[in-house]
């Protein structure tokens, strides 16, 4: 890895980009060796994603330019960086889920033979290529039919077989398999043989390590640090310049005091949701629900709140029967949930951030009983923007343009405005989220207990459930299969807990 | 530690003058088609003839009143994400139904009642079809405007059925203040749906249903009773704009309001109602209702060949979706 004797491969000079209200990036610069593996971090809405769709032609940069091989280039549209050699794959992939993975591949120059899509040729020219990157794919798969990450992989694939000496890599690990992660890494080494310059986004500092020669840290969409090398480097120094100060222990646990049931699941079933399933969670108790993708942990959260049908069971909220199927019965009796999919499930994206916060309080706020309380609202919005410091122009931003976190945050607001809350149900909610934001994140449930509410957070990070729950639950196949209070939980015995017997403990990945 | 102080110092006045610049955005954005009318208003009222004056200016008014109406109920239904094609075949079904229902009993505002509570059956039919049975809107409306067009032509025998009272007549044109019933009850419906769209927890919840469907029932909002809502209004309101036609008209006509529908969607899109839910605003829609009818007014005041004006009008519709675009454009870049 010295072949840095020349000029950069690649080469950002003094970017601004300011967009209605935000100023996204301001002079920023670093530079990226041919042969090595830049990896870029910052929290959300650090500016990471801007760069990348600055250098792939999608934005045009207000300030400043991209440089390759010390030429300035100017890019005005995605296909002038494809032209130049950069493929930036991005977390949101592009690819026509009808069509096979040959047909994805080969899209805009399938081999014909007279006038007609010659299907053999192409089938051998993708297996051929296939094979020698080692990605085991099948070509006639479609792409629908595929995990996220075997698409992600085609995605990757696309980029080397237009012969790109430029990839960039936006959190491409964030929906991976471990499995699929190791084939991943595999790649990004071979391509790093190959001269390849790349850079790498991503939440998961083990990666970084693991996988970046240098790194470049965003914060508030400026540069505030550059590693050449990450030898030395500790992991404390990365995460305390991505958010400026020293969170110390990310999780911050704190012991608090915990009172009576407050949320009782008796014998609970739904369609996804064979077996009952009892538990009960304490006022001012944090559960954490812990198991395999798939155990079955969303599914019963979304029966107990109402948003999938109850086919039986019972669920009590002090005492107080909630009705079964019935969401504005459990968000009444103090039962809220926060889901998993945010963009899918949790925002409205196009209404604005205090829309989003009021969405549901405001039924308790109504002047006359039937008209909305503007003033109120905003004054919702803006105390709830202050205190969970959600990161918005102003309130009545649309919430699609917050980074991941902020609308996390933002989702969250809608329950903590509600007067009565008593249970928090979240599922996964610190997925995609940045160190500073998921600190921010706990801090709030802590909180929450602290006030006495119920709190049930479903996880799929190991470190995250040890470290935030005073009582973890382990799943497997639709079926709780134990609880450990905090003392007694460690990686290894929940871990086992949560995998289905006859499967080897195999050390699963930090976060 | 002073110095990261005054760095948050900084921070903070710089995205309060951020702020500032963003809201002025919107302020640009919200009032920027009012703007375009008045000039469109302005230049029409220097270069057309006869354009200027207060008998042109309400026969205007009352050219868009039926569509006025409509278009106040189709903005909520498609701010929720869905779609009514039904709306023209139930303007003519009002009528007829009003006109037989008033000449067998003798009757008018028993014949009004009667088409109004057909009005509101057809479109709770609708709701109810969409909501519950998930049945796409544009197929679910598409055949109940084949069903209502083919029972409008059944009951009137294919005939448009005279009223021989007198007292429906004044309905369309008895004036009060210097202007004609029929606007009257467009402005109160203006008043009326955009008081509810923007002031009650129906409108926030109809936009935030069109936004994201399972996001706002995971929020608590009742979804399905929102929609069957939604659709049953629009079916009362295109039974009174059915009943005021009739009225103008003398007579229930089967074959009334043909392409109605389109005009009254064409009209909302103009003024910035989204197709894709979530996005809707009242005064968006009624510059939308005035800018169809000036055009077209100016248009007939012009002598412009009819045929050309469905040009005219579908080239504006276009532009106004282009420019929506682009709007959308600069904002997400």
């Amino acid at each position: 890895m010295t072949m840095a004797t020349t000029a950069p491969r690649l080469e950002f000079r003094h970017i601004g980009k300011t967009f209605p209200g935000v100023r996204a990036l301001g002079d920023v610069g670093f530079s990226v060796r041919a042969g090595s593996v830049h990896g870029l971090l910052g929290e959300n809405g650090a500016g990471k994603s801007t760069m990348m769709k600055i250098l792939g032609g999608e934005y045009i940069p207000d300030e400043g330019e991209v440089a390759i091989d010390g030429e300035v280039m100017h890019f005005r549209k995605a296909a002038d960086a494809i032209a130049a050699g950069v493929a930036v794959i991005h977390q949101e992939l592009q690819y026509v889920p009808e069509l096979s993975v040959m047909e994805n591949l080969l899209l805009g120059r399938l081999p014909t033979r007279f006038g007609l899509v010659d299907r053999r040729a192409a089938l051998k020219w993708t297996r051929e290529r296939l094979d020698a990157l080692g990605v085991d794919l099948d070509p006639r798969a479609r792409l629908k039919s595929l995990s996220i990450g075997q698409r992600q992989m085609v995605e990757i694939v696309k980029a080397i077989l237009r012969d790109a000496k430029i990839l960039a890599l936006d959190e491409p690990t964030s929906s991976l398999s471990h499995r699929e992660t190791e084939v991943l890494f595999r790649l990004v080494n071979d391509l790093r043989a190959q001269g390849k310059a790349m850079i790498y986004i991503s939440h998961r500092l083990d990666e970084i390590f693991e996988l970046c020669d240098a790194a470049t840290i965003f914060r508030d969409g400026r540069k505030v640090a550059d590693f050449d090398t990450l030898e030395g480097v500790t992991r404390d120094t990365l995460v305390q310049r991505m958010v400026g100060r020293d969170i110390g222990d990310i999780f911050g646990y704190k012991p608090r005091e915990q009172g009576e049931v407050r949320l009782a699941v008796k014998g609970v079933t739904g369609r996804a949701v064979q077996q009952p399933v009892s538990f009960e969670v304490r006022a001012g108790e944090i559960v954490g629900f812990f198991g395999l993708v798939g155990a079955g942990r969303s599914e019963i959260m979304r029966v107990v709140y109402g948003a999938d049908r109850r086919l039986g069971g019972d669920v009590t909220v002090d005492g107080r029967a909630v009705k079964a199927s019935h969401i504005r019965d459990a968000i009444r009796s103090g039962l809220v949930f926060c889901p998993e999919d945010r963009k899918e499930d949790g925002i409205i994206g196009v209404r604005s951030v205090s829309e989003n916060i009021n969405i549901s309080a405001r039924r308790n706020h109504l002047t006359a009983g039937l008209f909305v309380n503007d003033r109120n609202e905003a004054r919702t919005a803006d105390t709830y923007i202050e205190r969970l410091r959600i990161r918005t122009p102003h309130r009545k931003q649309e919430i699609r343009l917050l980074s991941g976190g902020n609308q996390q945050k933002a989702v969250l607001s809608r329950w903590l405005a509600e007067k009565d809350l008593r249970v928090l149900i979240v599922d996964e909610p610190t997925r995609g989220i940045d160190v500073g934001a998921k600190n921010e994140i706990y801090n709030v449930l802590y909180e929450l207990a602290a006030r006495g509410v119920a709190v049930v957070m479903i996880s799929s990070e190991l470190p995250e459930v040890l470290g935030v729950a005073d009582r973890v639950i382990t799943m497997c196949r639709g079926r709780i299969t134990a609880q450990f209070n905090r003392g007694e939980a460690n990686e290894e015995n929940v871990l086992a807990a949560a995998l289905p017997e006859g499967a080897s403990a195999t050390p699963m990945r930090n976060a | 530690m002073t110095e990261t102080n005054a760095a948050a110092i900084g921070a903070t006045r710089e995205t309060q003058a951020d702020r500032r610049r963003a809201l002025l955005w919107h302020i640009v954005d919200d009032y920027s088609l009012i703007l375009i009318f008045i000039v469109l208003f302005a230049v029409l009222s220097f270069t057309v003839e006869y354009f200027f004056s207060w008998d042109n200016v309400v026969g205007l008014a009352l050219s868009v009143s039926q569509i006025g109406m409509v278009a106040c109920t189709m903005m909520f239904c498609l701010a929720s994400r869905d779609f009514d094609l039904s709306v023209g075949s139930t303007v003519a079904f009002a009528g007829v139904m009003c006109a037989i229902v008033a000449n067998a009993s003798g009757s008018v505002v028993l014949g009004i009642a009667a088409s109004l509570v057909a009005g509101a059956v057809i479109g709770a039919i609708n709701g109810v079809v969409i909501a519950k049975l998930k049945i796409n809107a544009l197929i679910t409306t598409l055949a109940t405007m084949e069903i209502v067009r083919g029972l409008a032509f059944i009951t009137s025998h294919g005939q448009a059925v005279g009223v021989t009272s007198e007292a429906f007549f004044t309905l369309g044109a008895l004036e009060l203040f210097g202007l004609p019933v029929p606007v009257w009850v467009t402005v109160a419906c203006f008043v009326v749906f955009g008081v509810l769209l923007n002031k009650t927890i129906y409108g926030r919840n109809t936009l935030a249903i069109g936004g994201n469907p399972d996001a706002a029932r995971l929020a608590g909002v009742a979804v399905d009773r929102t929609r069957i809502a939604i659709f049953l209004i629009q079916g009362v309101v295109a039974a009174l704009a059915g009943i005021i036609l009739a009225s103008r008209m003398t007579s229930g006509q089967p074959n009334a309001g043909e392409g109605f529908e389109l005009n009254v969607i064409s009209a909302c899109v103009l003024g910035g109602v989204s197709l894709m839910g979530g996005r809707a605003s009242i005064s968006g829609v009624l510059v939308g209702v005035l800018i169809m009818g000036t055009v077209q007014n100016a248009m007939s005041l012009m002598n412009i060949d009819a045929f050309y004006q469905y040009l005219v009008r579908g080239a504006i519709l276009l532009i106004a979706v282009l420019v929506d675009q682009l709007k959308n454009r600069r904002q997400s870049r």
